[in-house]
């Protein structure tokens, strides 16, 4: 941080914003400081604090790969009163930003393996960071597979990323929207993220299973999993619980004796089974 | 040992205050008894079981800026506040189970990312306790680790004893250093056996054995219960010395303003709730659990300490009467052990 | 208290309700409130001089719903409160069977018109220390008056245990909760606490039934409850407004009429 003051965000201007969905953006933010940017690292999995000063912070994860350093994107949706006035932003602004903060997702636990990213509306930015991540760091994994569904096709964000994933030979993208909001240029498949992993059935032998959306779909989506073979050490989830400070203080966000902003948010299912379903 | 007279004590804290130092003491405002800023001791009061509101507000005030911002065009200007060195502060009047619980307190904004501005308020903070002579039903400090007496979090601990006076235990370096600027104000007496002088507080419970029967009931039917009167206002936190939760939120127009940190309360509907109207814990019988269970188990767990001193004035502030050392004792004789 | 026991017991066990919400014997000697669910345990309730609290706070609880059909011990103030509630559509006709107790009497009232009746002849009539302090403040002159209030605001740490007591205040999001815009400062310094308690008052102006309960709640010890006292008897002596009497009444924030005074704005 600027200071040792925790609370204390970096000033970040907003360079690029680019509109993904009805009521969903991203923006590419760069340090206003240019020491502050050179000492600035994170991994795939963390988020962070961003700020509109004068309206307050809300929690978002890091969508942009931790390889590329000259910026840090995130991608919100407009709910509240932060993100309402997050949206009204131009570029140029200067917001505030804290972090990174919180766990990662353990790619180097998972050199040698096959991913399965199974994402779901919003949850795409999350996944996108580490997916960008993994296809940085190619040569570690074996196949990279994901599988994205929203509910409609304007709801998909990063459809760009999505033209050029799918265009990749070195990964295999599969897009799903729910039953009716296809659209007659839609060439994905039309059906909930768990039947469509079904259909797949992706093999579960040395893969591991990266699953983020909203709670119906990941409720839905472990057992399915489970029945394809992997186990709840292979299956990994973010959890999204309610966040002031970010650094475990507030007191906020607790799962049982677990943090989500400190010790989370990504968490195996293994971890999860033992932890209270309190999310 | 030292110890120091009436007079003399009333003489030393008006100095303190004199040297620049602000004092914080028991002072009454109608029936209740809080801690407030004195500049002379006339209103300082010394015949209260406990406070209504605890000391924490030493360390952590009910509300403060964390930062403080100004746009200037396109681009904005924040100040930090911990830039600022804090006031040195003294707290008169402390409990020992306030001590302690200062220091739990001082030590979880410390754990992992250290919050400066609890910090710097810690480091300036002189904490002089009075021993507990008299204590109530609510009290049970013995049950969390504290007691009547207990030396841990003060600075000075002073124990009232016999000709208007009180056995004055210097404790550390910080107390030294008062006691030595002031030492014409103290005295020289033999080694006394103080808990002669000290309050009986009876063990209710054992902590150890709390946190192993909360440790798997969670889904135990003992809170749907226990918490049927509760009423989910933020009273029991807002007083207990050891809640340290917070808000985050801003301040002033949308060109200058802050952003401040205001007391919080997990019993609170809103805590978790989340803007897509989820709310991880819908009910008040999981708020209370929380609450519970954060002091005596999760605390205990995740970092060996107890979220509570069992300084009572949870269930003297409930207006629904939950009484924790009553639920506590339930909890005890009526969960399981596996 | 016999004849309590007694109408509890029978309630009970012959299914009527499946649950009284009444005082019981608290710790320290003080009362609580007490969910008697089985006729064994209907001796456990408790009525006397310390059992202030507005009870009315649970009805809507939602674990106390879902236990079945309430019956509740209203103190006369609970009565009105209980009316009120039906007038605000917060509870339905019949939806509770009120015991209705005060002294030494005891009645039972299961439909609109007999609350109705039971509410016009029992007044509230308050604490000797709230008569007290209406009077005491009343005597004081407006700068005085201001200065007092300014000293007792000044111990308020939002904790919202008025609120909270307070069963009329049953919004699920208050007013000091939205954002969108931020009607009231959060923190609890002299602004956010005036504005604060200033939107309480307006929110309870001709519905506070004035039965203490937030005064009771208040762990600062703030007679918070005398704002919402005098706004209900603005609402009243100007208005005409008289709060927990009648179950299809109108409620004062919300109507206008065009003879309606403006000096009450001071
Ligand atoms: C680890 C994590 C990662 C997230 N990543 C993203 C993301 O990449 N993109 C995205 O659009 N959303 C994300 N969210 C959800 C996002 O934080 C909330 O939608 C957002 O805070 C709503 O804020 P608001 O101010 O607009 O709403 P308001 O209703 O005005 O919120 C008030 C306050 O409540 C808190 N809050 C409310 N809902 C949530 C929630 N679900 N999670 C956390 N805090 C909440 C915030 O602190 C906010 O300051 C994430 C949440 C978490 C915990
Ligand atoms: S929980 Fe209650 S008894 Fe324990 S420290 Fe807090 S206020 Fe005191
Ligand atoms: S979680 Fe609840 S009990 Fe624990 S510190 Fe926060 S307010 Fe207090
Ligand atoms: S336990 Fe008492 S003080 Fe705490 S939230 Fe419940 S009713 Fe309020
Ligand atoms: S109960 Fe008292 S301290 Fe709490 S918010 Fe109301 S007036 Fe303030
Ligand atoms: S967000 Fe504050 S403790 Fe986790």
């Amino acid at each position: 941080m600027p200071s040792n003051n925790i609370y204390n965000p970096y000033l970040m201007r907003i360079e690029k914003i680019t509109d993904e969905a009805p009521g969903v953006k991203t923006f590419r933010l760069k340090f206003t400081n240019d020491a502050e940017r050179e000492q600035f690292n994170f991994k795939a999995g963390q988020f962070g604090e961003y700020s509109v000063f004068g309206e307050g912070e809300s929690t978002f994860c890091i969508a942009s790969s931790p390889m590329r350093k000259e910026y840090v994107e995130c991608t919100f949706r407009q709910a509240g009163r932060v993100t309402s006035a997050l949206a009204r932003r131009e570029e140029g602004d200067v917001i505030g930003f804290r972090g990174p903060y919180g766990n990662i997702f353990p790619l180097e636990e998972w050199k040698g393996k096959n991913l399965l990213f199974i994402a779901g509306g919003i949850a795409l930015p999350p996944m996108r960071c580490v997916i960008w991540n993994a296809l940085d760091l190619r040569d570690w994994f074996k196949d990279i597979t994901v599988v994205y569904g929203a509910r409609s096709v304007a709801d998909l964000v990063y459809k760009y990323e999505l033209d050029e994933w799918g265009k990749r030979s070195d990964m295999r993208l599969t897009t799903t929207v729910d039953p009716g909001g296809e659209n007659p240029q839609w060439t994905g498949k039309v059906g909930f993220v768990p039947k469509v992993l079904e259909e797949l059935a992706p093999a579960s032998s040395n893969t591991i299973a990266i699953v983020c959306g909203p709670p119906v779909m990941i409720k839905f989506t472990f057992p399915v999993l489970e029945k394809l073979g992997f186990t709840p050490e292979t299956m990994y989830t973010t959890l999204e619980n309610r966040m002031k400070c970010g650094v475990g203080k507030c007191g906020r966000c607790n799962v049982g004796p677990v943090y989500v902003c400190k010790d989370g948010p990504v968490f195996s299912y293994g971890e999860l089974k033992k932890l209270p379903a309190e999310y | 040992m030292k110890s120091i007279t009436h007079d003399n004590l009333l003489k030393l804290l008006a100095g303190l205050a004199d040297e620049g130092k602000i004092v914080y003491a028991p002072v009454r405002k109608g029936q209740k008894v809080f801690f407030a800023p004195v500049q002379n001791m006339q209103p300082v009061v010394f015949d209260y079981i406990q406070t209504t509101e605890s000391p924490k507000l030493v360390l952590f005030p009910r509300y403060e800026p964390l930062i403080s911002f100004e746009y200037q065009g396109k681009e904005v200007k924040v100040d930090d506040p911990s830039a600022a060195a804090p006031a040195e502060r003294v707290l008169f009047g402390s409990r020992p189970c306030d001590a302690m619980a200062l220091k739990r307190l001082a030590e979880f904004f410390d754990r992992d990312i250290p919050d400066a501005l609890i910090a710097g308020r810690q480091k300036a903070l002189t904490v002089i306790s009075m021993s507990c002579i008299k204590a109530d039903a609510d009290c049970f400090c013995t049950s969390t680790g504290s007691s009547p007496g207990d030396i841990c979090g003060s600075d000075i601990l002073l124990t009232p004893v016999e000709n208007n006076g009180y056995a004055a235990e210097i404790l550390t370096g910080k107390g030294a250093s008062i006691a030595d600027r002031c030492s014409s104000l103290f005295s020289e007496i033999p080694e006394i056996r103080k808990e002669q002088y000290l309050a009986k507080v009876e063990k209710a419970f054992s902590h150890e054995e709390v946190r192993k029967k909360l440790s798997h009931a969670f889904d135990h039917d003992i809170w749907n219960g226990a918490s049927l009167r509760c009423i989910g206002c933020g009273a029991c936190a807002f007083v207990c010395p050891m809640c340290s939760c917070f808000d985050i939120q801003e301040e002033g127009t949308a060109k200058k303003g802050s952003r401040v940190r205001c007391w919080d309360s997990c019993g609170f509907s809103l805590f978790t709730l989340h803007t897509s109207g989820h709310n991880p814990r819908h009910n008040q019988s999981e708020r209370w659990r929380q609450r519970v269970m954060h002091k005596f188990s999760y605390q205990p767990e995740a970092a060996e300490l107890t979220g509570c001193v069992g300084c009572g004035r949870c269930s003297r502030a409930c207006p629904s009467d939950m009484n924790l050392k009553e639920q506590l004792q339930d909890i005890a004789a009526n969960v399981e052990t596996v | 208290m016999q004849a309590l026991h007694q109408k509890v017991k029978e309630l009970l066990e012959s299914g009527k309700v499946q649950v009284v919400i009444g005082y019981g014997e608290g710790s320290g000697g003080k009362s609580r409130p007490v969910f008697i669910r089985s006729a064994a345990d209907a001796a456990k309730l408790v009525w006397d001089d310390r059992c202030h609290q507005n009870l009315a706070v649970y009805i809507n609880k939602p674990e106390i719903k879902k236990m079945g059909k309430a019956a509740i011990v209203a103190h006369p103030a609970a009565v009105r409160t209980i009316v009120q509630m039906i007038a605000e559509h917060q509870l339905s006709s019949g939806a509770i069977i009120v015991l209705a107790v005060e002294n030494d009497t005891l009645e039972e009232l299961t439909d609109n018109s007999s609350l109705e009746v039971y509410a016009q002849s029992h007044p509230v009539l308050f604490p000797p220390f709230v008569v007290k302090e209406i009077e005491d403040i009343a005597a004081l002159s407006a700068a005085e008056r201001f200065e007092f209030w300014q000293n007792e605001l000044e111990k308020c740490f939002k904790c919202y245990a008025c609120r909270a007591a307070c069963p009329l205040c049953y919004c699920e999001r208050c007013i000091v909760e939205c954002n969108q815009p931020q009607w009231v400062s959060v923190p609890s310094h002299a602004q956010g606490n005036f504005e604060w308690h200033m939107n309480r008052a307006m929110h309870l102006a001709g519905r506070c039934v004035s039965c203490g309960s937030c005064t009771i709640a208040c762990p600062a010890g703030i007679p918070i409850g005398l704002l919402t006292i005098e706004a209900s008897r603005i609402a009243r002596t100007e208005f005409g407004f008289e709060p927990g009497i009648s179950c299809d009444a109108s409620s004062a924030m919300s109507s206008f009429r065009n003879e309606d005074k403006e000096t009450f704005i001071q």
